[in-house]
Parts: C-alpha cells; sequence; structure tokens
C-alpha cells in the first residue's frame, strides 16, 4: 500500500503545529494542490474528477495545473453530481481512490442519494467486506450576495450519516495534512473548505505528511473561555481573542479541525479548565454542527459548566443577497466576543 | 394583414433584444463601482432566444429560468428598476434584496423562480405545466437552461414525466456551448441536445438562435401546439455569450476559450441581424431606432437613479418571508 509509508504527525502536541512546521510557508490553496500532487504521484489509483477541474482558474488554484501534470487522472465532468457520485463510489469499491471536487457545498445535496444510501452504507452493509475511499471536497463560503443557494455551509448534514467522516481545516498546514489522510483513509471523507481561507498562508512543510482525522488542536491557550471554532471561525475567533484581551478576558481556542470523529477529549479538558464554553459554526443555529458538538460532549462538561453554553451560529433563514441584509445574517469575531463576554458574565446558579 | 402582424412581432422583439443589450451593457458599465454587490451571470449575444421566446407568450404564461436570467426577465416584461434596485440589494428590488440577481422572480409576470442550480428549474417548470395541465389552463410553461443542464439527470426525468402526462411545457435549451469554462464537447459525446426528448416520443427542433426571426417563427409554432394540447416540445438555440461565465468581462484572455471563437460569434450579433433584416424590409429606419435606443436609455437611467436612490432593507428584514404569512 503506498500510504503505508507516510508518516503521521507526531509533533502534535496540544499546541497550533502551525508554529512548529517555521521554514517554509503556503497559501491554504498551495497546500492543497502540492497535497493532491504528491498523492497522485504516490498512488496511481488516485485521481481527481468534477466541475472545471482543470479549468484555468483551477479551483480557487487548488487544483491548478495538475491536468498538465496528470492527464488522464484529472478529469472534467458533466454537470451531474448524483451521478458523479456513484461514479466515485463505484471506482472507489473497485480499487481506486477518486477525489471529487465540488466548487460549492451547496449542490452536494443533489447527491445526497449516493452519499447517504450508498457511500455511507456500503461498508457496514457488506459487513465490512466493502469500503469506499472517497473524498469529496466541498467549498463553503459566502459574500457578495451569493445569496440562498450559492452559500450554505451545510456541515451539520453530513455529521448526521453515519459512515462518512467530515472535516474542516481551518489552516494551511492541516489542509495538506489532512487532505492526505483523508485520500489514505478507507472511508468517504467530506472534505470542508472555506472559500476566505484559501489566502491564509502558514508553515507547511513540503514532506508528505498525515495530520490525524479526529483529532482536535488548541490554537490559543487561555483560562477563562473555551471557544470550539470550525474552519474559518478560528481565524475570527483569533481576531476576537485580541479584542477580548484588551477586555480582560483570556479565551482558549479549540479547532476540532475534523467534525467527525470529533475530539471530544480535547474540548473537556479544556472546559474542565475554564468552565465555560462558546461553539462557533458557519453553519445555522437550528440542528447545525455547533448543536451537534454540544449534544455529543454536554453531558460530560455539564458538572464543569459555570455558566450556559453559548452558541454562534447562522439565524435560521436563508441567506440574503443584499449586502446589508448579509451584514446582519453573518457571524464574525465581535459575536464570538460578546457570545465570551456573555459567558464569561454569566454565573450560573 | 398577417404580415403587417409578423412585422409588428419583429420589431418589438427588436426592442426587447435592445432593452437587454442596452441593460446589460449598463450593468457592465456600473458594476466596477462595486455598489451591485451579486454576481451578475450576462446574457450578452444571446437575446435572440428570449426576446423570440417570450414574444408568444402572454403575463399568464410561466417562465422558469436560471442563474443567467436578465434577458428571460426582461423579455417576459419584468421592469427595469425592479431588477436593478435588486441587483443593488435594495428593498424596492423584485425580491426585496433577498435574491440578487441570480434568483430574480415575479409572479406577476408569470415569473415563479429562477434557479442557480444547474438544472434545478427544469422540473420545477414541469410541475408549473402539471399545474396549467390540472386547472385546463390554455397557458404554458417555459422553462429556459443552457447545455450544462442537459448533463443533470433532472432533465431526462423532466422529459418522461412531461410526455407521459402530456403537459403544456416548452423546454428551451441555450446552447452558448459551454458551462463556465467546461465547452460542451468535454461534457458530452455527442452534439444533439435537440434530439434528448426522442427517446421519450418528444420531438425537437434546432434553430439558430443568434436568429430572432427563426426562434420566433419555430417557438411560435410549437407554442400553438403546445397551448392545444400536444404535450411538450424541445428546441435547441445554438447561440454564444460574449461575457465570462459570471462578472462583466471578457475570458477569453485567461486562456477559457479562443478569441477568434468570440469574433466568429460577434460577427453574427443576433441585435445586428434583426436590426439588418428590418431595415432591409423597410420595417425599421436608422433614426426609427436611434429613437429607441434613446427611448431605452433613458429608461434604463431613471431605472438606476431609483436603484440607486432606494433604500436598504433594513437589518430587521433578515427574518421576513422565511415563511409564508398568507
Ligand atoms: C447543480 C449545480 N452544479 C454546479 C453548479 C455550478 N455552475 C453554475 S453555472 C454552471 C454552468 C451552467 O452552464 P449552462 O447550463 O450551460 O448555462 P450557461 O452558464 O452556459 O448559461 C455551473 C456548472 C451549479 N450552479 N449547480
Amino acid at each position: 500500500m503506498p500510504w503505508t509509508e507516510v508518516a503521521v504527525e507526531r509533533t502534535i502536541s496540544s499546541r497550533s503545529p502551525d508554529k512548529n512546521a517555521a521554514g517554509r510557508v503556503l497559501s491554504y490553496r498551495d497546500a492543497l494542490r502540492e497535497a493532491l500532487g504528491q498523492a497522485l504521484k504516490r498512488d496511481p489509483g488516485v485521481f481527481i474528477m468534477g466541475e472545471g477541474v482543470d479549468d484555468p482558474a483551477g479551483v480557487f488554484g487548488s487544483t491548478a495545473g495538475l491536468r498538465e501534470e496528470f492527464p488522464s487522472r484529472v478529469l472534467d465532468t458533466p454537470i451531474a453530481e448524483n451521478g458523479l457520485t456513484g461514479f466515485a463510489v463505484g471506482a472507489a469499491l473497485a480499487g481506486m481512490r477518486p477525489v471529487l471536487v465540488h466548487m460549492r457545498m451547496d449542490f452536494l445535496p443533489l447527491s445526497f442519494d449516493q452519499i447517504l444510501n450508498h457511500a455511507a452504507k456500503l461498508c457496514y452493509m457488506s459487513g465490512g467486506r466493502s469500503h469506499v475511499p472517497l473524498v469529496i471536497r466541498a467549498v463553503i463560503g459566502r459574500g457578495w450576495g451569493s445569496a440562498a443557494q450559492h452559500s450554505q455551509s451545510l456541515q451539520a448534514m453530513f455529521m448526521q450519516m453515519p459512515g462518512i467522516k467530515v472535516v474542516a481545516p481551518s489552516s494551511a498546514y492541516d489542509a495538506k495534512g489532512l487532505l492526505l489522510s483523508s485520500i489514505a483513509d478507507g472511508n468517504p471523507v467530506i472534505f470542508i473548505e472555506h472559500r476566505w481561507l484559501y489566502d491564509v498562508k502558514g508553515g507547511v512543510p513540503k514532506k508528505e505528511y498525515l495530520v490525524p482525522i479526529g483529532k482536535g488542536v488548541v490554537r490559543r491557550t487561555g483560562k477563562d473561555v473555551t471557544v470550539v471554532a470550525v474552519s474559518l471561525m478560528v481565524n475570527e475567533a483569533v481576531e476576537a481573542a485580541k479584542e477580548l484581551k484588551d477586555g480582560g478576558i483570556d479565551i482558549e481556542i479549540i479547532d476540532p479541525r475534523s467534525l467527525v470523529p470529533f475530539d471530544e477529549k480535547i474540548v473537556v479538558d479544556s472546559v474542565k479548565k475554564t468552565g465555560r464554553l462558546v461553539i462557533a459554526d458557519m453553519g445555522w443555529r437550528s440542528g447545525g454542527a455547533a448543536e451537534i458538538i454540544l449534544g455529543r460532549i454536554h453531558d460530560r462538561i455539564r458538572r464543569y459548566l459555570k455558566a450556559d453554553v453559548q452558541i454562534v451560529a447562522l439565524p435560521d433563514t436563508p441567506t440574503p443577497a443584499s449586502h446589508r441584509l448579509e451584514k446582519a445574517f453573518y457571524k464574525n469575531s465581535g459575536d464570538i466576543a460578546k457570545a465570551a463576554r456573555k459567558a464569561y458574565g454569566l454565573r450560573k446558579k | 394583414m398577417a404580415r403587417q402582424g409578423r412585422g409588428r412581432d419583429l420589431i418589438q422583439i427588436y426592442e426587447t433584444m435592445l432593452r437587454i443589450r442596452l441593460f446589460e451593457e449598463r450593468v457592465i458599465r456600473s458594476y466596477p463601482g462595486q455598489e451591485m454587490k451579486t454576481p451578475v451571470h450576462l446574457c450578452v449575444g444571446q437575446e435572440a432566444v428570449a426576446a423570440g421566446v417570450c414574444r408568444n407568450l402572454t403575463d399568464k404564461d410561466y417562465v422558469f429560468t436560471n442563474h443567467r436570467c436578465h434577458g428571460h426577465c426582461l423579455a417576459k416584461g419584468m421592469s427595469m428598476s425592479s431588477i436593478l434596485a435588486e441587483l443593488y440589494g435594495k428593498r424596492t428590488g423584485c425580491c426585496k434584496g433577498k435574491s440578487g440577481s441570480m434568483h430574480l422572480s415575479d409572479p406577476d409576470r408569470g415569473i415563479l423562480a429562477t434557479s442557480a442550480i444547474v438544472g434545478g428549474n427544469i422540473p420545477v417548470a414541469v410541475g408549473a405545466a402539471l399545474s396549467l395541465k390540472f386547472r385546463k389552463s390554455r397557458n404554458i410553461a417555459v422553462v429556459f437552461f443552457g447545455d450544462g443542464a442537459v448533463d443533470e439527470g433532472a432533465f431526462y426525468e423532466s422529459l418522461n414525466f412531461s410526455a407521459l402526462k402530456k403537459l403544456p411545457v416548452l423546454f428551451v435549451c441555450e446552447n452558448n456551448f459551454y458551462a463556465t469554462n467546461s465547452p460542451q464537447k468535454a461534457r458530452q459525446p455527442v452534439d444533439n441536445i435537440f434530439k434528448r426528448g426522442g427517446i421519450f416520443g418528444i420531438k425537437g427542433f434546432r434553430c439558430d438562435g443568434n436568429d430572432a426571426v427563426e426562434v420566433f417563427d419555430l417557438s411560435k409554432g410549437l407554442i400553438e401546439k403546445i397551448r392545444k394540447g400536444s404535450g411538450p416540445y424541445l428546441m435547441e438555440c445554438r447561440t454564444y455569450r460574449w461575457k465570462g461565465h459570471v462578472g462583466p468581462d471578457c475570458d477569453f484572455e485567461k486562456g477559457c476559450r479562443p478569441k477568434y471563437e468570440l469574433d466568429g460569434w460577434v460577427r453574427k450579433c443576433p441585435v445586428k441581424r434583426l436590426e439588418d433584416k428590418l431595415s432591409r424590409k423597410g420595417l425599421l429606419t436608422g433614426s426609427g431606432a436611434e429613437k429607441m435606443r434613446v427611448k431605452i436609455e433613458r429608461e434604463i437611467s431613471k431605472a438606476e437613479n431609483f436603484a440607486k436612490r432606494s433604500r436598504f432593507p433594513n437589518t430587521g428584514e433578515l427574518y421576513e418571508d422565511v415563511y409564508w404569512k398568507g
């Protein structure tokens, strides 16, 4: 197996690995591109397909040039999401490692049948005799009047489907390491990227490395409030930390990196210390990732809580187009800071 | 007499095409000002399809369209002010600032829904046609979609069901040969979109989508038959978009398509073509065309002023319209 040689990153302690990886700085998009290139090179079973993966723009630059290097394994496709997912599932069952790319997560609901009823179930239904090593890259994002059908963060829906894994890297380092892990994994993985992260830069080693799926990381240590932040929200939380520090509140930021499986321990350990919890996600409030996370850990943290848990998530409305309404709709560092202050100020009786 | 009637139709079609062209050109000029904060998928070069087909429709006929919807909406009679205000994100827009450019709608004009999910509008149009049939209406539903939408399974499911139930729906594929930047030949093994209804018993026709007269005549015949209960038809109109997939710029510089291809299609400009035809027939004079242009530009300026001066929605309006209050 070509993947068995790739080392699992061991430098990951409780600290952000970005600092350890100093030396070479890459953008998130280039880190993804490098991971794909290395995976294609390492394993002849890997192939990439999706609408416009050979486009001159290269899916925000993340697939740019790969078609030239691997002409037979970078496939532009018809616009047929459910069919495509089925093709990928079949290829995976029959020994390949497809990476299916979607420019926006909003198009994934068209493939729900194949994801939910096939990809997620085939291992179980075959009693573990078959498996589906499939990565589905899905770009989430927002802004510029993208409106209700081009802006959605649907991670919660996938968190509801046993049999698939869901990851959402927020740094360039994790983008590369988690993408390689996802491709190496024997299961279907939904790989979530936020459009606003593509330009984010960080230390990225040139060698291949695997960031383990299911292991969170502490991005910032703090003693007063634990903030669990998903994907882009990690960056917003880092901003919020600066703002809060002036007000004397010291937040600890946890980046779970992977939503399924979820690193409960890292959150529980943090809440033990701080007694306060804020969860920030870019999906909807009701039944969203934040609520699912809270539901998972609540039993384990309730006795340490000194205040009610605060959730920062989108209001339960579709995304509006008007700039003015978008501003009211989306959450940012200010909202995280507000939630942290609220948690800090609130004493539970 | 009939001839005169047709002449009038053609003048109207010309005016509609000019309105679409000038409207889109204004968007192109204003867009860099960054006041329209919404992606725009322009239909410059494709005006003849919208204008030619919609000339055969009434307010009570339904039109369903996609992300490239400005032309269809104008041709179906939507006001420029309500469209522009929507593009500017204002409360006075057709959708109160909720839709932006990709989901324009106006139920009063029969534009019930516009989907930016490729192919998403096709089954919805079939459903509207089903409703018309239930209500024994003589109206029809028309759905505009691109060659990209033909890739989707929903297209075939829609053909099958609409043929089965003999529904009053006209499928209009605007084949501009690209989906985003993926050429038709990279997605479809055979260039025969108009034949794809054949296996379901749906007759299909191909026409020059840059020839408004051809589009008009073909769709007129099909629409009349559909009104009489023939069931669905499929039309493939071959045309071309002059601008990039999204935004006001062109894209051949980025290597998305060859310049000579664009140049060839610009030479077949649908607006110019109809103008020449009309003037050859003596139906339109140079000064007549000029007058029309001035009138339309004035209308656009008025709409733009309206849009710019309108108020933004209040942030509380974010929560409005999530559910129908009736
Ligand atoms: C279900 C779905 N998949 C992918 C997309 C991304 N997308 C937006 S427009 C487009 C191309 C559509 O091409 P076509 O239908 O030919 O219309 P055109 O833009 O050429 O008018 C694609 C792939 C989408 N909006 N919806």
